[in-house]
Protein backbone atom coordinates (compact mmCIF):
# COMPACT_ATOMS: atom_id res chain seq x y z
CA UNK A 1 0.00 0.00 0.00
CA UNK A 2 2.82 2.37 0.91
CA UNK A 3 4.50 1.56 -2.35
CA UNK A 4 1.30 2.32 -4.17
CA UNK A 5 0.97 5.72 -2.47
CA UNK A 6 4.59 6.42 -3.33
CA UNK A 7 3.96 5.62 -6.99
CA UNK A 8 0.91 7.86 -7.13
CA UNK A 9 2.42 10.82 -5.33
CA UNK A 10 5.66 10.60 -7.26
CA UNK A 11 3.91 10.45 -10.62
CA UNK A 12 0.83 12.48 -9.86
CA UNK A 13 1.02 14.69 -12.95
CA UNK A 14 1.80 11.76 -15.23
CA UNK A 15 -1.17 9.83 -13.88
CA UNK A 16 -3.35 12.90 -14.34
CA UNK A 17 -2.22 13.04 -17.97
CA UNK A 18 -2.77 9.30 -18.36
CA UNK A 19 -6.36 9.44 -17.18
CA UNK A 20 -7.27 12.29 -19.48
CA UNK A 21 -5.54 10.68 -22.43
CA UNK A 22 -7.50 7.48 -21.84
CA UNK A 23 -10.75 9.47 -21.97
CA UNK A 24 -9.62 11.42 -25.04
CA UNK A 25 -8.49 8.22 -26.75
CA UNK A 26 -11.79 6.45 -26.22
CA UNK A 27 -13.70 9.53 -27.44
CA UNK A 28 -11.68 9.90 -30.62
CA UNK A 29 -11.31 6.26 -31.54
CA UNK A 30 -14.94 5.31 -31.04
CA UNK A 31 -15.84 7.78 -33.82
CA UNK A 32 -13.78 5.93 -36.42
CA UNK A 33 -16.09 4.05 -38.83
CA UNK A 34 -15.72 0.32 -39.55
CA UNK A 35 -14.50 1.02 -43.09
CA UNK A 36 -11.34 2.55 -41.67
CA UNK A 37 -10.57 0.03 -38.95
CA UNK A 38 -7.61 -1.54 -40.72
CA UNK A 39 -5.91 1.80 -41.50
CA UNK A 40 -6.72 2.93 -37.96
CA UNK A 41 -4.97 -0.14 -36.69
CA UNK A 42 -1.86 0.21 -38.80
CA UNK A 43 -1.77 3.95 -38.13
CA UNK A 44 -2.09 3.58 -34.38
CA UNK A 45 0.45 0.81 -34.65
CA UNK A 46 2.88 3.32 -36.13
CA UNK A 47 2.12 5.68 -33.25
CA UNK A 48 3.08 2.98 -30.75
CA UNK A 49 6.52 3.38 -32.29
CA UNK A 50 6.71 6.50 -30.09
CA UNK A 51 8.70 4.20 -27.83
CA UNK A 52 11.54 5.25 -30.14
CA UNK A 53 12.00 8.34 -27.93
CA UNK A 54 13.03 6.02 -25.14
CA UNK A 55 15.54 4.23 -27.37
CA UNK A 56 17.08 7.54 -28.44
CA UNK A 57 17.38 8.77 -24.86
CA UNK A 58 18.86 5.44 -23.84
CA UNK A 59 21.59 5.62 -26.47
CA UNK A 60 22.38 9.24 -25.67
CA UNK A 61 22.84 8.45 -21.99
CA UNK A 62 24.94 5.33 -22.52
CA UNK A 63 28.68 5.59 -21.86
CA UNK A 64 30.40 5.67 -25.24
CA UNK A 65 32.33 2.49 -24.48
CA UNK A 66 29.34 0.45 -23.25
CA UNK A 67 29.08 -1.65 -26.37
CA UNK A 68 26.37 -3.98 -25.22
CA UNK A 69 24.09 -1.13 -24.18
CA UNK A 70 24.75 0.71 -27.42
CA UNK A 71 24.13 -2.30 -29.61
CA UNK A 72 20.95 -3.18 -27.70
CA UNK A 73 19.82 0.44 -27.88
CA UNK A 74 20.46 0.64 -31.60
CA UNK A 75 18.59 -2.61 -32.18
CA UNK A 76 15.63 -1.25 -30.21
CA UNK A 77 15.81 2.04 -32.07
CA UNK A 78 15.91 0.32 -35.47
CA UNK A 79 12.97 -1.94 -34.59
CA UNK A 80 10.91 1.03 -33.39
CA UNK A 81 11.79 2.90 -36.58
CA UNK A 82 10.63 -0.05 -38.71
CA UNK A 83 7.39 0.13 -36.74
CA UNK A 84 7.07 3.89 -37.34
CA UNK A 85 8.05 4.06 -41.02
CA UNK A 86 6.40 0.79 -42.00
CA UNK A 87 3.23 1.69 -40.13
CA UNK A 88 2.78 5.16 -41.56
CA UNK A 89 3.80 4.13 -45.08
CA UNK A 90 1.45 1.19 -45.24
CA UNK A 91 -1.39 3.27 -43.81
CA UNK A 92 -0.69 5.90 -46.45
CA UNK A 93 -0.87 3.22 -49.15
CA UNK A 94 -4.22 1.99 -47.88
CA UNK A 95 -5.75 5.42 -47.52
CA UNK A 96 -4.69 6.35 -51.05
CA UNK A 97 -6.90 3.48 -52.22
CA UNK A 98 -9.83 4.85 -50.29
CA UNK A 99 -9.24 8.28 -51.77
CA UNK A 100 -8.88 7.56 -55.47
CA UNK A 101 -12.43 6.38 -56.04
CA UNK A 102 -13.93 9.57 -54.68
CA UNK A 103 -13.70 11.36 -58.02
CA UNK B 1 22.04 24.14 -21.31
CA UNK B 2 19.66 26.66 -19.90
CA UNK B 3 15.99 26.37 -19.12
CA UNK B 4 15.12 28.58 -22.05
CA UNK B 5 16.60 26.07 -24.49
CA UNK B 6 14.79 23.14 -22.91
CA UNK B 7 11.42 24.83 -23.28
CA UNK B 8 11.66 24.73 -27.09
CA UNK B 9 12.16 21.00 -27.08
CA UNK B 10 9.28 20.48 -24.66
CA UNK B 11 7.20 22.64 -26.94
CA UNK B 12 8.13 20.37 -29.84
CA UNK B 13 6.89 17.37 -27.85
CA UNK B 14 3.66 19.22 -27.11
CA UNK B 15 3.07 20.14 -30.76
CA UNK B 16 3.99 16.58 -31.76
CA UNK B 17 1.40 15.19 -29.35
CA UNK B 18 -1.25 17.56 -30.69
CA UNK B 19 -0.43 16.42 -34.24
CA UNK B 20 -0.92 12.80 -33.24
CA UNK B 21 -4.22 13.44 -31.47
CA UNK B 22 -5.48 15.57 -34.35
CA UNK B 23 -4.30 13.01 -36.87
CA UNK B 24 -6.28 10.27 -35.14
CA UNK B 25 -9.31 12.53 -35.03
CA UNK B 26 -9.11 12.97 -38.79
CA UNK B 27 -9.32 9.18 -39.12
CA UNK B 28 -13.07 9.47 -38.53
CA UNK B 29 -13.80 9.98 -42.23
CA UNK B 30 -12.31 8.38 -45.35
CA UNK B 31 -11.89 11.83 -46.90
CA UNK B 32 -9.72 13.29 -44.19
CA UNK B 33 -7.99 10.09 -43.04
CA UNK B 34 -5.06 10.50 -45.44
CA UNK B 35 -4.29 13.97 -44.11
CA UNK B 36 -4.68 12.62 -40.58
CA UNK B 37 -2.07 9.96 -41.19
CA UNK B 38 0.36 12.53 -42.58
CA UNK B 39 -0.25 14.81 -39.59
CA UNK B 40 0.44 11.96 -37.16
CA UNK B 41 3.65 11.14 -39.07
CA UNK B 42 4.74 14.80 -38.79
CA UNK B 43 4.08 14.61 -35.04
CA UNK B 44 6.25 11.51 -34.85
CA UNK B 45 9.02 13.27 -36.81
CA UNK B 46 8.93 16.19 -34.36
CA UNK B 47 9.20 13.74 -31.47
CA UNK B 48 12.25 12.03 -32.96
CA UNK B 49 14.06 15.30 -33.69
CA UNK B 50 13.27 16.63 -30.24
CA UNK B 51 14.51 13.44 -28.59
CA UNK B 52 17.78 13.58 -30.52
CA UNK B 53 18.59 17.18 -29.60
CA UNK B 54 16.88 17.51 -26.20
CA UNK B 55 19.37 19.01 -23.73
CA UNK B 56 20.35 16.28 -21.27
CA UNK B 57 23.15 18.13 -19.45
CA UNK B 58 25.98 16.01 -18.08
CA UNK B 59 24.38 12.66 -18.77
CA UNK B 60 24.56 13.32 -22.51
CA UNK B 61 27.18 11.17 -24.20
CA UNK B 62 26.21 11.96 -27.76
CA UNK B 63 26.55 8.59 -29.52
CA UNK B 64 24.77 10.17 -32.46
CA UNK B 65 26.35 7.77 -34.91
CA UNK B 66 24.45 4.91 -33.22
CA UNK B 67 21.24 6.87 -33.34
CA UNK B 68 21.46 7.77 -37.01
CA UNK B 69 22.60 4.25 -37.84
CA UNK B 70 19.49 2.84 -36.18
CA UNK B 71 17.21 5.40 -37.79
CA UNK B 72 18.60 4.69 -41.25
CA UNK B 73 18.39 0.93 -40.85
CA UNK B 74 14.83 1.08 -39.51
CA UNK B 75 13.68 3.48 -42.21
CA UNK B 76 15.06 1.29 -44.97
CA UNK B 77 13.55 -1.93 -43.69
CA UNK B 78 10.22 -0.30 -42.80
CA UNK B 79 9.90 1.38 -46.17
CA UNK B 80 10.61 -1.77 -48.14
CA UNK B 81 8.19 -3.81 -46.02
CA UNK B 82 5.44 -1.24 -46.51
CA UNK B 83 5.94 -1.03 -50.27
CA UNK B 84 6.08 -4.75 -50.87
CA UNK B 85 3.24 -6.08 -48.73
CA UNK B 86 0.09 -7.25 -50.53
CA UNK B 87 -3.21 -5.88 -49.25
CA UNK B 88 -4.34 -9.43 -48.55
CA UNK B 89 -1.36 -9.85 -46.20
CA UNK B 90 -2.17 -6.77 -44.13
CA UNK B 91 -3.00 -8.68 -40.92
CA UNK B 92 0.45 -10.31 -40.96
CA UNK B 93 2.11 -6.97 -41.63
CA UNK B 94 0.34 -5.24 -38.77
CA UNK B 95 1.24 -8.09 -36.40
CA UNK B 96 4.87 -8.02 -37.42
CA UNK B 97 5.20 -4.24 -37.01
CA UNK B 98 3.38 -4.44 -33.73
CA UNK B 99 5.86 -7.00 -32.46
CA UNK B 100 8.71 -4.62 -33.23
CA UNK B 101 7.30 -1.86 -31.04
CA UNK B 102 6.93 -4.43 -28.27
CA UNK B 103 10.49 -5.62 -28.77
CA UNK B 104 11.77 -2.08 -28.32
CA UNK B 105 9.91 -1.71 -25.03
CA UNK B 106 11.38 -5.06 -23.97
CA UNK B 107 14.93 -3.98 -24.79
CA UNK B 108 14.47 -0.66 -23.00
CA UNK B 109 13.17 -2.45 -19.92
CA UNK B 110 16.13 -4.85 -19.87
CA UNK B 111 18.81 -2.21 -20.35
CA UNK B 112 17.26 0.30 -17.96
CA UNK B 113 16.85 -2.31 -15.25
CA UNK B 114 20.48 -3.38 -15.59
CA UNK B 115 21.60 0.23 -15.56
CA UNK B 116 19.53 2.04 -12.95
CA UNK B 117 17.39 -0.57 -11.22
CA UNK B 118 19.90 -2.04 -8.76
CA UNK B 119 21.24 1.37 -7.71
CA UNK B 120 18.13 3.44 -7.26
CA UNK B 121 16.30 0.62 -5.51
CA UNK B 122 12.97 2.45 -5.40
CA UNK B 123 10.06 0.05 -5.75
CA UNK B 124 8.08 2.52 -7.86
CA UNK B 125 10.77 3.14 -10.43
CA UNK B 126 11.72 -0.55 -10.60
CA UNK B 127 8.10 -1.55 -11.06
CA UNK B 128 7.61 0.72 -14.07
CA UNK B 129 10.78 -0.64 -15.69
CA UNK B 130 9.82 -4.27 -15.05
CA UNK B 131 6.26 -3.68 -16.21
CA UNK B 132 7.46 -2.15 -19.48
CA UNK B 133 9.71 -5.18 -19.88
CA UNK B 134 6.83 -7.58 -19.15
CA UNK B 135 4.21 -6.02 -21.44
CA UNK B 136 6.80 -5.40 -24.16
CA UNK B 137 7.95 -9.03 -24.10
CA UNK B 138 4.42 -10.42 -24.18
CA UNK B 139 3.40 -8.15 -27.03
CA UNK B 140 6.61 -8.97 -28.93
CA UNK B 141 6.41 -12.75 -28.75
CA UNK B 142 2.62 -12.81 -29.07
CA UNK B 143 2.74 -10.67 -32.20
CA UNK B 144 5.45 -12.78 -33.78
CA UNK B 145 3.42 -15.94 -33.18
CA UNK B 146 0.30 -14.22 -34.57
CA UNK B 147 2.36 -13.29 -37.63
CA UNK B 148 3.54 -16.88 -38.10
CA UNK B 149 -0.02 -18.18 -37.72
CA UNK B 150 -1.38 -15.72 -40.28
CA UNK B 151 1.40 -16.63 -42.68
CA UNK B 152 0.24 -20.21 -42.28
CA UNK B 153 3.60 -21.36 -40.94
CA UNK B 154 2.21 -22.51 -37.60
CA UNK B 155 -0.87 -24.63 -37.21
CA UNK B 156 -3.18 -23.53 -34.39
CA UNK B 157 -4.11 -26.98 -33.30
CA UNK B 158 -0.60 -28.37 -32.97
CA UNK B 159 0.54 -25.88 -30.35
CA UNK B 160 -2.37 -26.11 -27.95
CA UNK B 161 -1.84 -28.16 -24.81
CA UNK B 162 -4.54 -29.97 -22.90
CA UNK B 163 -5.74 -27.62 -20.12
CA UNK B 164 -4.05 -24.81 -21.95
CA UNK B 165 -6.05 -22.06 -20.24
CA UNK B 166 -5.22 -23.37 -16.75
CA UNK B 167 -1.57 -23.62 -17.79
CA UNK B 168 -1.69 -19.99 -18.95
CA UNK B 169 -3.20 -18.79 -15.69
CA UNK B 170 -0.44 -20.48 -13.68
CA UNK B 171 2.17 -19.02 -16.00
CA UNK B 172 0.63 -15.56 -15.63
CA UNK B 173 0.68 -15.88 -11.84
CA UNK B 174 4.37 -16.82 -11.95
CA UNK B 175 5.22 -13.91 -14.25
CA UNK B 176 3.32 -11.44 -12.06
CA UNK B 177 5.07 -12.64 -8.90
CA UNK B 178 8.33 -12.27 -10.82
CA UNK B 179 7.38 -8.66 -11.52
CA UNK B 180 6.98 -8.00 -7.80
CA UNK B 181 10.14 -9.88 -6.86
CA UNK B 182 12.21 -7.93 -9.36
CA UNK B 183 10.73 -4.63 -8.20
CA UNK B 184 11.54 -5.31 -4.53
CA UNK B 185 14.78 -7.18 -4.45
CA UNK B 186 17.24 -5.88 -6.94
CA UNK B 187 20.30 -7.59 -5.52
CA UNK B 188 19.12 -11.02 -6.64
CA UNK B 189 21.24 -10.48 -9.65
CA UNK B 190 20.67 -10.42 -13.31
CA UNK B 191 19.98 -14.14 -13.55
CA UNK B 192 16.46 -13.57 -12.25
CA UNK B 193 15.98 -10.73 -14.70
CA UNK B 194 16.82 -12.91 -17.68
CA UNK B 195 14.80 -15.84 -16.40
CA UNK B 196 11.88 -13.45 -15.99
CA UNK B 197 12.28 -12.12 -19.53
CA UNK B 198 12.36 -15.62 -20.97
CA UNK B 199 9.21 -16.50 -19.01
CA UNK B 200 7.46 -13.33 -20.18
CA UNK B 201 8.33 -14.13 -23.81
CA UNK B 202 7.09 -17.67 -23.31
CA UNK B 203 3.87 -16.38 -21.78
CA UNK B 204 3.25 -14.25 -24.89
CA UNK B 205 3.59 -17.35 -27.08
CA UNK B 206 1.45 -19.50 -24.83
CA UNK B 207 -1.20 -16.77 -24.59
CA UNK B 208 -1.63 -16.52 -28.36
CA UNK B 209 -1.14 -20.24 -29.09
CA UNK B 210 -4.72 -21.47 -28.61
CA UNK B 211 -6.36 -18.47 -30.30
CA UNK B 212 -6.63 -18.56 -34.05
CA UNK B 213 -8.66 -18.41 -37.23
CA UNK B 214 -11.77 -16.30 -36.89
CA UNK B 215 -10.62 -15.07 -33.46
CA UNK B 216 -7.56 -13.49 -35.03
CA UNK B 217 -9.13 -9.99 -35.28
CA UNK B 218 -9.58 -10.01 -31.50
CA UNK B 219 -6.05 -11.11 -30.79
CA UNK B 220 -4.46 -8.64 -33.18
CA UNK B 221 -6.40 -5.75 -31.64
CA UNK B 222 -5.46 -6.91 -28.18
CA UNK B 223 -1.75 -7.15 -29.01
CA UNK B 224 -1.97 -3.68 -30.56
CA UNK B 225 -3.27 -2.37 -27.28
CA UNK B 226 -0.49 -4.18 -25.35
CA UNK B 227 2.19 -2.49 -27.43
CA UNK B 228 0.58 0.89 -26.73
CA UNK B 229 0.55 0.16 -23.02
CA UNK B 230 4.18 -0.94 -23.06
CA UNK B 231 5.13 2.32 -24.84
CA UNK B 232 3.20 4.36 -22.27
CA UNK B 233 4.88 2.48 -19.42
CA UNK B 234 8.26 3.18 -20.97
CA UNK B 235 7.11 6.81 -20.99
CA UNK B 236 6.84 6.62 -17.21
CA UNK B 237 10.37 5.23 -17.05
CA UNK B 238 11.75 8.23 -18.94
CA UNK B 239 9.25 10.71 -17.53
CA UNK B 240 8.37 11.55 -21.13
CA UNK B 241 4.88 12.95 -21.56
CA UNK B 242 4.66 12.38 -25.29
CA UNK B 243 5.43 8.68 -24.94
CA UNK B 244 2.61 8.44 -22.42
CA UNK B 245 0.14 10.26 -24.67
CA UNK B 246 1.06 8.24 -27.78
CA UNK B 247 1.14 4.92 -25.94
CA UNK B 248 -2.19 5.46 -24.21
CA UNK B 249 -3.93 6.50 -27.46
CA UNK B 250 -2.79 3.27 -29.07
CA UNK B 251 -3.81 1.33 -25.97
CA UNK B 252 -7.29 2.88 -26.13
CA UNK B 253 -7.59 2.21 -29.85
CA UNK B 254 -6.59 -1.43 -29.46
CA UNK B 255 -8.94 -1.89 -26.53
CA UNK B 256 -11.93 -0.42 -28.34
CA UNK B 257 -11.35 -2.58 -31.41
CA UNK B 258 -10.94 -5.65 -29.21
CA UNK B 259 -14.27 -5.00 -27.50
CA UNK B 260 -15.99 -4.29 -30.84
CA UNK B 261 -14.76 -7.59 -32.29
CA UNK B 262 -15.93 -9.49 -29.20
CA UNK B 263 -19.31 -7.82 -29.41
CA UNK B 264 -19.57 -8.73 -33.09
CA UNK B 265 -19.16 -12.36 -32.12
CA UNK B 266 -21.39 -12.05 -29.06
CA UNK B 267 -18.64 -13.48 -26.89
CA UNK B 268 -16.73 -12.09 -23.96
CA UNK B 269 -13.02 -11.37 -24.21
CA UNK B 270 -12.48 -14.02 -21.55
CA UNK B 271 -14.29 -16.57 -23.70
CA UNK B 272 -12.12 -15.76 -26.73
CA UNK B 273 -8.90 -16.02 -24.72
CA UNK B 274 -9.79 -19.09 -22.71
CA UNK B 275 -11.89 -21.21 -25.01
CA UNK B 276 -11.50 -21.34 -28.75
CA UNK B 277 -14.41 -22.40 -30.93
CA UNK B 278 -12.89 -25.85 -31.16
CA UNK B 279 -13.59 -26.66 -27.52
CA UNK B 280 -17.33 -26.29 -27.89
CA UNK B 281 -19.79 -29.07 -28.60
CA UNK B 282 -20.24 -30.42 -32.08
CA UNK B 283 -23.64 -28.81 -32.58
CA UNK B 284 -26.42 -30.63 -34.29
CA UNK B 285 -25.03 -33.20 -36.67
CA UNK B 286 -26.03 -32.74 -40.26
CA UNK B 287 -28.91 -34.84 -41.41
CA UNK B 288 -27.38 -37.33 -43.77
CA UNK B 289 -30.49 -37.22 -45.93
CA UNK B 290 -29.85 -33.61 -46.74
CA UNK B 291 -28.36 -32.94 -50.10
CA UNK B 292 -26.61 -29.89 -51.34
CA UNK B 293 -27.50 -28.56 -54.77
CA UNK B 294 -24.65 -27.40 -56.89
CA UNK B 295 -25.02 -25.03 -59.77
CA UNK B 296 -23.03 -24.52 -62.95
CA UNK B 297 -21.34 -21.30 -64.01
CA UNK B 298 -23.84 -20.55 -66.78
CA UNK B 299 -26.88 -20.93 -64.57
CA UNK B 300 -25.29 -18.89 -61.80
CA UNK B 301 -24.39 -16.15 -64.29
CA UNK B 302 -27.93 -16.03 -65.66
CA UNK B 303 -29.37 -15.88 -62.17
CA UNK B 304 -27.14 -12.97 -61.21
CA UNK B 305 -27.52 -11.03 -64.43
CA UNK B 306 -31.33 -11.12 -64.23
CA UNK B 307 -31.52 -10.09 -60.57
CA UNK B 308 -32.47 -6.57 -59.55
CA UNK B 309 -30.40 -6.58 -56.38
CA UNK B 310 -27.35 -8.67 -55.49
CA UNK B 311 -25.48 -8.77 -52.19
CA UNK B 312 -21.89 -10.01 -52.18
CA UNK B 313 -20.67 -11.45 -48.88
CA UNK B 314 -16.87 -11.67 -48.86
CA UNK B 315 -14.88 -13.66 -46.33
CA UNK B 316 -11.35 -14.80 -45.69
CA UNK B 317 -11.55 -17.04 -48.77
CA UNK B 318 -11.66 -13.93 -50.96
CA UNK B 319 -8.39 -12.75 -49.42
CA UNK B 320 -6.72 -16.14 -49.75
CA UNK B 321 -7.67 -16.41 -53.43
CA UNK B 322 -6.70 -12.75 -54.03
CA UNK B 323 -9.98 -12.48 -55.88
CA UNK B 324 -10.98 -8.91 -54.97
CA UNK B 325 -10.26 -7.45 -58.41
CA UNK B 326 -12.16 -10.10 -60.35
CA UNK B 327 -14.96 -9.60 -57.91
CA UNK B 328 -15.08 -5.91 -58.81
CA UNK B 329 -15.05 -6.84 -62.51
CA UNK B 330 -18.14 -8.99 -62.02
CA UNK B 331 -19.71 -6.16 -60.03
CA UNK B 332 -19.17 -3.73 -62.94
CA UNK B 333 -20.60 -6.13 -65.51
CA UNK B 334 -23.68 -6.70 -63.40
CA UNK B 335 -24.12 -2.97 -62.78
CA UNK B 336 -23.95 -2.47 -66.55
CA UNK B 337 -26.86 -4.90 -66.76
CA UNK B 338 -28.85 -2.74 -64.35
CA UNK B 339 -28.24 -4.85 -61.25
CA UNK B 340 -27.82 -3.07 -57.92
CA UNK B 341 -24.73 -4.71 -56.38
CA UNK B 342 -23.86 -4.19 -52.71
CA UNK B 343 -21.44 -5.81 -50.30
CA UNK B 344 -22.34 -7.11 -46.86
CA UNK B 345 -19.37 -6.83 -44.52
CA UNK B 346 -19.50 -8.76 -41.28
CA UNK B 347 -17.32 -7.13 -38.58
CA UNK B 348 -15.22 -10.26 -38.09
CA UNK B 349 -14.97 -11.27 -41.75
CA UNK B 350 -11.29 -11.75 -42.57
CA UNK B 351 -8.43 -11.81 -40.14
CA UNK B 352 -8.36 -8.25 -38.78
CA UNK B 353 -10.88 -5.47 -38.15
CA UNK B 354 -11.83 -3.87 -41.46
CA UNK B 355 -9.85 -6.41 -43.52
CA UNK B 356 -12.54 -6.80 -46.21
CA UNK B 357 -12.99 -3.04 -46.55
CA UNK B 358 -9.33 -2.63 -47.43
CA UNK B 359 -9.39 -5.42 -50.00
CA UNK B 360 -12.46 -3.99 -51.70
CA UNK B 361 -10.97 -0.50 -51.59
CA UNK B 362 -7.91 -1.90 -53.35
CA UNK B 363 -10.21 -3.19 -56.08
CA UNK B 364 -11.79 0.30 -56.38
CA UNK B 365 -15.18 -0.63 -54.96
CA UNK B 366 -16.71 2.68 -53.77
CA UNK B 367 -17.21 2.53 -50.02
CA UNK B 368 -20.88 3.62 -50.05
CA UNK B 369 -21.56 0.20 -51.62
CA UNK B 370 -20.27 -1.53 -48.51
CA UNK B 371 -23.02 -2.27 -46.02
CA UNK B 372 -22.38 -3.10 -42.39
CA UNK B 373 -24.13 -5.96 -40.63
CA UNK B 374 -27.40 -4.13 -39.89
CA UNK B 375 -27.68 -2.38 -43.24
CA UNK B 376 -26.91 -5.63 -45.03
CA UNK B 377 -29.58 -7.50 -43.10
CA UNK B 378 -32.14 -4.82 -44.04
CA UNK B 379 -31.02 -5.06 -47.64
CA UNK B 380 -31.37 -8.85 -47.59
CA UNK B 381 -35.14 -8.64 -47.06
CA UNK B 382 -35.67 -7.48 -50.61
CA UNK B 383 -32.57 -8.98 -52.17
CA UNK B 384 -32.82 -11.26 -55.22
CA UNK B 385 -29.50 -13.03 -55.00
CA UNK B 386 -26.59 -13.35 -52.60
CA UNK B 387 -23.08 -14.40 -53.56
CA UNK B 388 -21.07 -15.74 -50.63
CA UNK B 389 -17.36 -15.72 -51.47
CA UNK B 390 -15.21 -17.68 -49.06
CA UNK B 391 -17.23 -16.82 -45.97
CA UNK B 392 -18.77 -19.46 -43.77
CA UNK B 393 -19.37 -18.90 -40.09
CA UNK B 394 -20.63 -15.33 -40.55
CA UNK B 395 -23.53 -16.62 -42.69
CA UNK B 396 -24.39 -19.65 -40.58
CA UNK B 397 -28.09 -19.85 -39.66
CA UNK B 398 -27.22 -22.11 -36.72
CA UNK B 399 -26.23 -18.91 -34.90
CA UNK B 400 -29.93 -18.07 -34.83
CA UNK B 401 -31.66 -21.41 -34.75
CA UNK B 402 -29.55 -23.95 -32.95
CA UNK B 403 -28.98 -23.26 -29.21
CA UNK B 404 -26.55 -26.18 -29.01
CA UNK B 405 -24.25 -24.68 -31.63
CA UNK B 406 -21.02 -23.10 -30.45
CA UNK B 407 -21.74 -19.96 -32.43
CA UNK B 408 -25.34 -19.64 -31.22
CA UNK B 409 -26.11 -15.99 -30.47
CA UNK B 410 -23.46 -14.54 -32.75
CA UNK B 411 -25.01 -11.88 -35.01
CA UNK B 412 -24.77 -13.14 -38.60
CA UNK B 413 -25.68 -12.01 -42.09
CA UNK B 414 -29.10 -13.57 -42.77
CA UNK B 415 -28.38 -14.49 -46.34
CA UNK B 416 -31.05 -17.21 -46.33
CA UNK B 417 -33.67 -14.46 -46.41
CA UNK B 418 -32.71 -13.56 -49.95
CA UNK B 419 -34.54 -15.27 -52.80
CA UNK B 420 -31.48 -17.23 -53.85
CA UNK B 421 -28.02 -17.74 -52.42
CA UNK B 422 -24.95 -18.85 -54.34
CA UNK B 423 -22.14 -20.08 -52.12
CA UNK B 424 -18.64 -20.17 -53.60
CA UNK B 425 -16.50 -22.64 -51.77
CA UNK B 426 -13.49 -24.78 -52.37
CA UNK B 427 -15.13 -27.89 -50.97
CA UNK B 428 -17.69 -28.98 -48.41
CA UNK B 429 -15.10 -28.36 -45.65
CA UNK B 430 -16.15 -26.67 -42.47
CA UNK B 431 -15.34 -23.11 -41.48
CA UNK B 432 -12.91 -22.16 -38.77
CA UNK B 433 -15.45 -22.92 -36.08
CA UNK B 434 -15.46 -26.53 -37.30
CA UNK B 435 -19.23 -26.79 -37.39
CA UNK B 436 -21.73 -27.70 -40.05
CA UNK B 437 -23.36 -24.87 -41.90
CA UNK B 438 -27.07 -25.64 -42.48
CA UNK B 439 -27.11 -22.78 -44.99
CA UNK B 440 -25.68 -25.14 -47.61
CA UNK B 441 -28.74 -27.37 -47.28
CA UNK B 442 -31.34 -24.61 -47.57
CA UNK B 443 -33.71 -25.07 -50.47
CA UNK B 444 -32.70 -21.80 -52.12
CA UNK B 445 -28.95 -22.28 -51.68
CA UNK B 446 -26.79 -23.34 -54.60
CA UNK B 447 -23.16 -24.37 -54.23
CA UNK B 448 -20.55 -23.27 -56.75
CA UNK B 449 -17.43 -25.30 -56.00
CA UNK B 450 -13.92 -24.22 -56.91
CA UNK B 451 -11.24 -21.63 -56.29
CA UNK B 452 -12.87 -18.24 -55.70
CA UNK B 453 -10.76 -16.42 -58.28
CA UNK B 454 -11.24 -18.97 -61.05
CA UNK B 455 -14.95 -19.24 -60.34
CA UNK B 456 -15.36 -15.48 -60.43
CA UNK B 457 -13.41 -15.32 -63.69
CA UNK B 458 -15.72 -17.98 -65.08
CA UNK B 459 -18.75 -15.97 -64.02
CA UNK B 460 -17.31 -12.84 -65.61
CA UNK B 461 -16.94 -14.50 -68.99
CA UNK B 462 -20.38 -16.09 -68.73
CA UNK B 463 -22.03 -12.76 -67.94
CA UNK B 464 -20.11 -11.17 -70.82
CA UNK B 465 -21.45 -13.91 -73.09
CA UNK B 466 -25.01 -13.06 -72.06
CA UNK B 467 -24.61 -9.43 -73.08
Amino acid sequence: MEAFIEIVSKNYLLIFLLVFTVILGFEIISKVPTVLHTPLMSGSNAISGIVIIGAILLIRQSPSDAWIELVAGMLGLALAMVNVVGGFAVTHRMLEMFKKKKK
Amino acid sequence: MTMSTIIWFDLAYLIGSICIVWGLKKMSSPDSAGAGNTLAAVGMGLAIVSAIFYPLGDSDNGNLIWIFGGLLLGTGVGYVLAKKVAMTAMPQMVSLLNGMGGATAMILGLVEYLRIGPDSGSFASNLTVVFALLVGSVSFSGSVLAYLKLEGRVDDKKITLPFHSAFNLVLLAIVLSGTCALSYATDWGIALLFLFTVLAIFYGLSFVAPIGGADMPVVISLLNSFTGISAATAGFVYGNLMMIVGGILVGASGTILTLMMCKAMNRSLWNVIVGGFGNAGPGVAADSNQQVKSVGLTDAAIQLAYSKTVLVVPGYGLAVAQAQKVCKELDELLEANGVDVRYGIHPVAGRMPGHMNVLLAEADVPYPKLLDLEEANDFLNQCDAVVVIGANDVVNPAAERDPSSSIYGMPVLKVWQAKNTIVMKRSMGKGYAGIENPLFFEKNTYMLFGDAKQTLQGLVSEVKGLG
